[in-house]
C-alpha cells in the first residue's frame, strides 16, 4: 500500500499530510496516556507496534499472481484502541520510507491516513460490531472471531484506500475517478484479499497466545471479557485509564453504539 | 502450551469460563496452518506462471499503472536513501521482522515467566494452611 515517494502531486501530498498529522499528534497523546495510566501496558504496546513492525515487512504471494504484505495494525487497534495505532503505525512508515525507499516522506501523511488512521478505525469498527453480534458464543470464539474481523477488514481497508488516494491523483481518462479506483483496486484491493485473510488468522494465533500467557493483561485491557475472579488480580485495576476502559460491559447486546468515553469516530 | 498455572483452580469454581475461556492448542496450530496453506496455495497453483514477471510487488504495480493513466507524470522526489542493491534490501527487511519477531518473543516470554511465579507464589501460600479456602489448589504448574 507505499504510494512511491514523489508520487503523489504536491498539493495532494500536503492535504494528505495536513489530514494525518492531528490523527497523529492525538496518537502519540494516548500512547503517552496509556503508558502513564499504566505502566504495565508498555510490554504489549512494544509487542502491537512490533507485529506491524513484522507483518508489513512480509511480501506474501497472492492469487493475483502479484504480492504484497500485510499490515499488522488491527492486533493494536483491538488492544489499544485505534489512536495508539495512528502514532505505532508512523513509525513503521517512517521506517520503511527512510531505509527501505518503500513509500516516501512527501507521501507519509497519504501512506500514515490509510495505514495508521483508517484502517485501524474500520478494524476496531468491526471487531465491536462482531463481538456485540458474537456476544452469546463462547468467549475464545467470539473474541477469535472478533480480532479476525478486525484484521481483515483493517488491512482490506488500507489498500482501498491507497487504490483512492491513486485514483483522486490520478484520474482515468475515460473513466476519471472512478475508472481509476477500479484499476488501482484490482492491484491492490484484489491482491489483498487473500492476504487479509493471513493477516486475520495470524492475528488471532496472537491473541489466543496472549490470552494463554497475558490473560491478565487482556482482561484489565477489556479486550478478554467474563474474568468473574479475576477482578482480584493485583491492584492498579482500578485506574486502568478511561483510555481502554471502552469494550468492558459483559453482557449488553448493541456495545457498539458510542460509550460516554469512547469518542465517536470522527 | 500447557495451560496449566495457578488460576485454573479458579477457573473451574467459576464453571462460566471453564468452556471456551482458554484457547485449545490444536485449534492455534490449525489456525497456522491455515494462515500458512492461503500462503503457499498462490506458489502451488502456479497463480504467477502466466505473467512476465510472476509475483511482483503490488506497489511497483501501482507505479506503472499511474505511468499507464498519466505517461506525462514525472515523481518530483525521490527517496533520501535507496539500498544499493538487492541483497542489502532484502537485510534491511529481515532486519525490520527480525526486530519485531524479537520484541514479539519477548512479551511472551515475560508474561509467561511472570505468570508462572504468580501461580507458584500462589501455591505456597496455598501451602500454608488458612480457615477460609474452598479447597486444595492442587495440580498447579511447578
Amino acid at each position: 500500500m507505499h504510494i512511491a515517494e514523489g508520487f503523489l502531486p504536491p498539493a495532494q501530498a500536503a492535504a494528505w499530510t495536513a489530514a494525518a498529522a492531528p490523527f497523529v499528534v492525538h496518537g502519540v497523546h494516548s500512547l503517552t496516556r496509556a503508558v502513564r495510566a499504566d505502566p504495565e501496558a508498555k510490554l504489549l504496546l512494544g509487542a502491537s507496534g512490533a507485529f506491524c513492525f513484522v507483518l508489513s515487512a512480509l511480501k506474501i504471494p497472492s492469487v493475483t499472481g502479484s504480492s504484497s504484505h500485510p499490515t499488522g495494525v488491527g492486533l493494536g487497534a483491538v488492544l489499544f484502541r485505534p489512536p495508539v495505532m495512528a502514532a505505532l503505525g508512523t513509525v513503521t512508515l517512517l521506517f520503511q520510507a527512510l531505509l527501505l525507499a518503500h513509500g516516501g516522506l512527501t507521501t507519509l501523511g497519504a501512506n500514515v491516513f490509510s495505514m495508521a488512521v483508517v484502517g485501524p478505525w474500520v478494524g476496531y469498527a468491526a471487531y465491536r460490531s462482531v463481538r456485540a453480534l458474537a456476544s452469546r458464543l463462547p468467549e475464545q470464539t467470539s473474541l477469535g472471531a472478533g480480532v479476525f474481523a478486525a484484521a481483515f477488514a483493517a488491512s482490506l481497508s488500507t489498500y482501498t484506500v491507497t487504490s483512492l488516494q491513486l485514483a483522486l491523483a490520478f484520474p482515468d481518462a475515460a473513466g476519471g475517478v472512478a475508472g481509476a479506483f477500479v484499476k488501482f483496486a484490482t492491484v491492490f484491493s484484489i491482491t489483498q484479499i487473500p492476504l487479509s485473510v493471513v493477516e486475520g488468522l495470524v492475528t488471532v494465533v496472537i491473541v489466543r497466545l496472549l490470552s494463554t500467557v497475558g490473560r491478565e493483561q487482556l482482561l484489565r485491557l477489556g479486550v478478554l471479557r467474563g474474568g468473574t475472579a479475576a477482578g482480584a488480580v493485583d491492584g492498579p485495576g482500578a485506574d486502568a485509564s478511561d483510555e481502554t476502559a471502552g469494550p468492558h460491559e459483559p453482557t449488553s447486546g448493541p456495545t457498539s453504539e458510542p460509550t460516554s468515553d469512547g469518542e465517536a469516530k470522527a | 502450551m500447557s495451560t496449566t498455572s495457578g488460576d485454573k483452580a479458579k477457573g473451574a469454581a467459576h464453571g462460566t469460563e471453564s468452556g471456551g475461556g482458554r484457547p485449545r492448542a490444536w485449534a492455534t496450530w490449525a489456525l497456522l496452518a491455515a494462515a500458512a496453506a492461503i500462503a503457499a496455495l498462490p506458489l502451488l497453483i502456479g497463480a504467477g506462471a502466466h505473467l512476465e514477471e510472476p509475483f511482483s510487488g503490488a506497489d511497483a504495480q501501482a507505479e506503472e499503472t499511474v505511468e499507464e493513466i498519466a505517461p506525462s507524470y514525472e515523481p518530483w522526489f525521490s527517496p533520501l536513501y535507496e539500498a544499493p542493491s538487492a541483497e542489502v534490501e532484502s537485510g534491511l527487511f529481515a532486519l525490520q521482522a527480525a526486530v519485531g519477531a524479537g520484541v514479539i518473543g519477548y512479551t511472551l516470554g515475560v508474561l509467561r515467566t511472570r505468570r508462572r511465579l504468580r501461580a507458584e507464589a500462589a501455591t505456597a501460600a496455598a501451602a500454608s494452611p488458612s480457615p477460609d479456602e474452598n479447597g486444595p489448589t492442587a495440580g498447579t504448574a511447578s
